[in-house]
């Protein structure tokens, strides 16, 4: 919110000068940010001007108008040829008009120097001035014609006050009162420790014309609260025989527009000024135009309603609306309609302010999309005292600036509401704090709110009132039991009964209440008080294993990278994922940033794929990519909904289970992809390419990481290569055995996949699921080694076997023949050729035995060696290579 | 492997070598080798093989000729058993002599011929060391991660522990139950991606992308014990375009502490422990009036520029790019966790307090390491992360 300092200092009378830094940073401390600061309307040699006589220039190619223009009572007399003259391109005023005439020598807002020249074939003396060229809003439709009775021949910049500070207020959404020039002078004086006097006290001309403020008015237009959860208070007053011609004075369209808002008429005008000022929105309905009595209701089924902007709205059967016989003639608190719109005739007029449900104008602006500046104050809370006094300074204003005659009294249809009383221990907010404020200041703290405080001495109240009484939080809640506080209080303490202000709908509970405390008293007070180390268990052995498990992929050549995790619809098929594929199905955002990507991903793949090839495009052609991130999977047969649970008790360990089975899955897995060379050419020698191969390793690096040993096999699933591809799995020793647990997929992509991401051939890629790895993570910790200092024995051996049997079989089963004296086997070359016949190949191991207790004979190593060969021979058909 | 198996063959091969017996009778015929002359001859045959070494590999051949197992003095020597006793101490003298001239000549020319290399042979295969070896492809941590973790850390290393949640989140955990009532405007202040229902009905589904990680707040209060010092790093979510200080999808990390007694000097402390870590010693923090719906009070926290520290704010002095010569950097939101937000746990306010704070990750990263584009962290340009490596 922009306000100028002019306005604030009405009201908060600061000492001068100020210094505008001193004024932001006070406001700040207060809670008011302030996000800038701008000085304007510093401008000499504007003179108040009467024009005297005008000369059409009809020889150009837009009307042209030379001016002759008084300047002082004496000018008024001289013959108009004798005056000064002035070329004017507007033609928005008349002979008798007084304008703004900015003389030369002066510089105008943008360095703009005013010159005596000749120009259109006259010589111009100045120039008469437009709003914006004063910087004053942004109209430029024609020069500023100012009341009759403006003083001629005085200074414009003091008479229209257009030397001001304006400062722009970020608010936030709890602190409505404070969208007003009323709430921010408040905090300003309080900041300055000056007196405030309130614009909303209602001023002794106005009660004279109104007696008092709430006195009805039998001739002020009828209306009544149909819906009182709707609003709880309704007023409207009268003005008649307004003149719809009457300027807005100066001093109220600049002010105006110092806060940007653009001046209208003078009845908008004066509904906004008060708006900005107070921050009661109010509406200005035209007489004439009212069907009948008005009722405020909710709208009924096909309701229509067509507002100020030409929009026709259907209206929704929660919507507040002002309505009359007629039907609906505004959306209460958002905007009016048209056909009751005031317009350049309207002489009767009626004023409405009203109190509305802040929830039910939030509700109705979001629907509508329809944010007005009265909807933005309804939202954040209004003063519900305001409406009576508002409407009165309202028909005032416009009886003194526009004429005509106030109706006497007002129609005032009001719910009672009873003001709200926070019990608070006086030590409370200190207690927040951390530092002892003592009981006086918080009572004056509370009281330059506007807070009404008694005080007695009683058990210390809660500090949560609204809390459900029958709630107990030592049985229910869902873990780590917590005893509950003894009901009845031993001690008494002094406590303080508050009643916040008609203004502060958002002081509620005492928490509230020490805010204002703390923050009036300074957030730069606070001690600092170090840190008390709990005892903390550091990190949880997933959290370490990620850790670890992102280490080993980064420090083995690959690079981690975020990608994005919204997915377009098209991943799925150029994925070639099934129809029936469990990654088809996934998380759609009602909302999206756009509609190409509407999906949460239910893979990494495509992220990494589209940011490999985006590298490679790089200029980087050997580059290996990983991410760790969340994937998200909607759970087959989930409720459609989350439910909504209360707030003023803990929930069920029922209701937790209600809110978890509606949530999508949401596996962490990890991926990595691969392109180009893994290990690089150079004067050594040629590099190695990436293949499948470096794409199980990864995944059996993190495997590692886990102190689990991966197991894989051969496996069709896209995006990868059907002959390329590899399930990876854990044993995972259950009640009934071995369980094979399936973590994920690595291998070589599918050349339509390369193709549809437009990577570099033979591109691969791993994705497993680290969720289901860090839950096999053995639980025990790891059995140290017992190390053999006795020697090795070492054999090797050569296998053929059949060219389809998976090599990991075939050590599956030497591992398996040799028994306990192996100490490790490794494949060292595999070898395939004619001689050994077609679908052959030879897998040629080493195989290292060695005992605990003894040197292995050479008969003890070659017999472990037969036996591990005769397995091999059994499982997988392998024949020693001769 | 092969080195392995063929000192293993060479052990076996040791185990099973016959040993000489010990001596029953004597035969002069047998201990010939004891003889001086025999044992001049080998003295002088060593010796001369050794000052004809012309390389360390040459002496290695001539060692193990004559000083090695099956040298002729080595063998002579085993033979002394077969002597009569009386001509044993003699002949061990003689041999002893002998193989001590040897391993002395042997030393003498290693020495020569260690220094000839040093000086001709090692020169002579000297290297460019300036070529690159670098065959392996850099691999590196992303900035973001190592900074949450950095984050973590610190306060790990202050008791707290690390709490996760889902980021596709039921809307109770990321707004009712902190404070945010339905239809109130702060629910507004965080563009929300709501999430559409599974079952294809309109209406809402009750799940959003969580705005924040402050939902790990309240998983975190209804599932660990009391108290409760924990910190949640995390991916959010907002339905907001991407410009240079803002992505739709980014990292929070935040700190809430429940306890007995906690107070806005615990917090303040907190805040400044965790200053001093990241940023050094020395900076002061400040706290202004902010509002959150889960705490109150509310703050936003900033530092002193630790770039400038509040230099480039005094009139003439250099212009401060990281605090836009403000002197202050605003950091993280803060403040006293809300007693609504306490009882939605059920958790009895009147005993617990508690405090909360969080700050963009990114935000952090970017200006410690000055940082200009937030979307360089998720363009997945190998350059970026490589920049930063293994560690910050």
């Amino acid at each position: 919110m922009r306000v100028p300092l002019s306005w604030l200092r009405e009201y908060a009378p600061i000492p001068e000068p100020a210094d505008h830094a001193d004024i932001a940073r006070r406001l700040t401390a207060a809670g008011l940010e302030v996000e800038s600061h701008e000085s304007v309307g510093d401008i000499d040699g504007l003179v108040i001007a009467q024009v005297q006589a005008i000369e059409e220039l009809a020889e150009f190619k837009k009307p042209i108008r030379y001016c002759r223009v008084a300047a002082s009572e004496a000018d008024l007399a001289a013959d108009p040829q004798s005056l000064r003259g002035v070329i004017c391109g507007a033609t928005n005023f008349a002979v008798g008009d007084r304008v703004v005439l900015v003389l030369p020598g002066s510089v105008l807002p943008g360095g703009f120097e005013i010159a005596a020249r000749k120009t259109y074939g006259r010589v111009s003396e100045g120039m008469i001035c437009a709003p914006d060229e004063l910087g004053v809003g942004e109209d430029h439709a024609g020069i500023i014609v100012l009341a009759p009775d403006a003083p001629l021949g005085a200074d414009f910049t003091a008479y229209a006050g257009l030397r001001d500070e304006v400062f722009e207020i970020a608010v936030t959404p709890d602190r409505g009162y404070a969208v007003s020039i009323r709430g921010v002078a408040r905090e300003l004086a309080t900041a300055y420790g000056v007196a405030f006097s309130d614009p909303a006290d209602p001023e002794p001309a106005d009660l004279a014309l109104l007696g008092s403020l709430t006195e009805e008015g039998p001739d002020v237009h009828p209306a009544s609260i149909g819906d009182p959860g709707a609003c709880d208070r309704f007023v409207l007053r009268e003005v008649r025989g307004f003149s719809p011609s009457a300027r807005t004075p100066a001093w109220m369209w600049v002010r105006l527009a110092r806060c940007g808002v653009r001046s209208v008429s003078l009845a908008v005008d004066v509904t906004n000024y008060l708006m900005l000022e107070l921050g009661q929105p109010l509406h200005a309905f035209d007489r004439g135009k009212l069907t009948g009595p008005i009722v405020v209701r909710r709208a009924a089924a096909g309701e229509t309603l067509e507002t100020l902007d030409h929009v026709a709205r259907a209206l929704h059967p929660d919507d507040i609306l002002i309505t009359d016989s007629s039907g609906p003639i505004s959306m209460a608190g958002t905007m009016g309609g048209l056909a009751t719109e005031i317009d350049d005739a309207s002489a009767d007029l009626v004023i409405e302010g009203a109190h509305f449900s802040d929830v039910g104008i939030a509700k109705m602006a979001r629907r509508h999309r329809l944010h007005s500046e009265a909807s933005y104050r309804f939202e954040r809370g209004v003063d519900r005292e305001l409406p009576l006094i508002a409407t009165a300074r309202a028909v005032s204003l416009l009886a003194s600036l526009g004429g005509g005659a106030v109706v006497p009294g007002c129609t005032h249809a009001q719910v009672p509401a009873e003001p709200v009383t926070i019990s608070m221990a006086a030590g409370y907010p200190d207690a927040v704090a951390g530092v002892a404020y003592g009981r006086d200041t918080v009572i004056r703290r509370l009281a330059e709110i506007g807070c009404a405080v008694t005080q007695e001495v009683a058990a210390a109240p809660t500090i949560a009132p609204w809390r459900d009484p029958a709630w107990r939080t030592d049985s229910t809640r869902a873990a780590g039991a917590v005893p509950a506080k003894p009901e009845v209080q031993a001690d008494t303490v002094a406590v303080l009964h508050v009643t916040p202000p008609s203004w502060r709908p958002d002081l509620t509970d005492p928490a509230d209440l020490a805010e204002e405390v703390i923050r009036l008293e300074g957030y730069e007070e606070l001690p600092v008080r170090m840190p008390r180390a709990p005892a903390g268990r550091g990190l949880t052995a997933a959290q370490t294993l990620l850790r670890s498990a992102s280490r080993t992929l980064a420090e083995s050549g690959i690079v981690e990278v975020h990608t994005d995790p919204f997915a377009p619809v098209r991943d799925a098929d150029s994925l070639g994922l099934a129809a029936d594929d469990e990654r088809r199905p996934a998380v759609r955002i009602a909302n999206p940033l756009s509609e190409d990507e509407p999906f949460l991903r239910t893979t990494l793949l495509p992220g990494l794929l589209r940011a490999l090839a985006r590298n490679v495009g790089r200029g980087f052609p050997d580059v290996a990519l990983y991410e760790s991130g969340l994937v998200f999977r909607p759970r087959p047969g989930a409720p459609g909904a989350a439910p909504i649970l209360a707030t003023d008790r803990g929930p069920t360990a029922q209701e937790l289970a209600s809110l978890a089975a509606a949530l999508p899955d949401q596996p962490q897995h990890i991926g990595a992809v691969f392109a180009g060379d893994r290990e690089l050419p150079g004067w050594w020698g040629p590099g190695r390419a990436a293949t499948w191969a470096d794409a199980i390793e990864a995944a059996r690096a993190v495997a590692r990481a886990a102190h689990l040993a991966l197991q894989v096999r051969a496996a069709a699933r896209m995006p990868w290569h059907p002959g390329r591809c590899a399930e990876l799995y854990l044993l995972v020793p259950g009640v009934s055995g071995e369980a094979e647990v399936r973590v994920g997929y690595a291998g070589e992509l599918h050349p339509r996949v390369i193709a549809a991401y437009g990577l570099p051939a033979r591109a691969c890629a791993t994705e497993l699921s680290f969720t289901a790895l860090a839950a096999a993570e053995a639980a025990g910790k790891v059995a140290g080694p017992k190390l053999s200092s006795y020697p090795a024995a070492t054999q090797d051996v050569a296998l053929v076997v059949g060219s389809a049997v998976p090599a990991a079989s075939v050590e599956a089963a030497l591992v398996s023949g040799a028994g306990d004296l192996l100490e490790e086997v490794r494949l060292f070359d595999v070898y395939t050729g004619a001689q050994l016949g077609e679908d052959r190949k030879s897998l040629a191991y080493t195989l290292r035995f060695r005992a605990p207790d003894r040197t292995l004979t050479a008969a003890e190593a070659s017999a472990a060696r037969d036996a591990a060969v005769a397995e091999a021979g059994r499982r997988v058909g392998a024949v020693l290579r001769g | 492997m092969r080195t392995l198996a063929g000192s293993a063959r060479a052990h076996w091969k040791q185990a099973i070598r016959t040993m000489s017996a010990p001596n029953k009778n004597y035969d002069p015929v047998e201990v010939k080798a004891l003889s001086p002359d025999e044992i001049e001859r080998a003295l002088a045959s060593a010796l001369a093989a050794i000052a004809v070494a012309g390389s360390l590999d040459e002496l290695k051949a001539a060692r193990l000729a004559h000083a090695g197992d099956r040298a002729p003095l080595t063998l002579a020597r085993a033979e002394i058993g077969a002597l009569p006793p009386e001509a044993r101490a003699e002949a061990g003298k003689r041999v002893g002599a002998a193989q001590g001239q040897v391993k002395a000549a042997i030393g003498r020319r290693q020495g020569d011929l260690e220094k000839e290399r040093d000086e001709r042979v090692l020169i002579a295969e000297a290297v460019d060391v300036t070529l690159p070896a670098a065959r392996a492809v850099q691999g590196a941590r992303h900035p973001v991660s190592l900074t949450a973790e950095l984050l973590s850390d610190v306060f790990v290393a202050m008791g707290y522990e690390v709490a996760e949640g889902p980021e596709v989140e039921a809307e109770w955990y990321n707004f009712d139950a902190l404070n945010f009532p339905p239809d109130h405007p702060a629910r507004e202040m965080q563009d929300t991606l709501f999430i559409a229902r599974q079952d294809g009905l309109p209406g809402s589904s009750g799940i959003v992308a969580r705005t924040h990680t402050s939902p790990v707040q309240i998983r975190s209060l209804l599932t660990r014990p009391l108290p409760l010092y924990v910190v949640s790093p995390g991916r959010v979510y907002r339905n907001e375009a991407s410009d240079a200080t803002h992505l739709a999808a980014f990292y929070q990390i935040e700190g809430l502490a429940v306890d007995e007694g906690l107070t806005m000097a615990d917090l303040r402390g907190a805040i400044q422990a965790f200053v001093d870590v990241l940023f050094g010693a020395g900076l002061r923090t400040r706290l202004r009036p902010d509002y959150f719906p889960f705490t109150e009070p509310s703050a936003d926290v900033s530092m002193e520029c630790h770039v400038c520290r509040g230099a480039s704010v005094k009139p003439g002095a250099d212009p401060c790019r990281t605090c836009r010569s403000m002197g202050w950097i605003e950091l993280a939101g803060c403040g006293m966790v809300n007693p609504r937000v306490l009882v939605a746990c059920g958790i009895d306010p009147d005993r617990y307090s508690g405090f909360a704070f969080g700050l963009g990750v990114e935000r952090a990263l970017m200006l410690a390491h000055g940082i200009g584009d937030i979307k360089d962290t998720t363009d997945g340009d190998v350059r970026f992360s490589r920049a930063f490596g293994m560690e910050l």
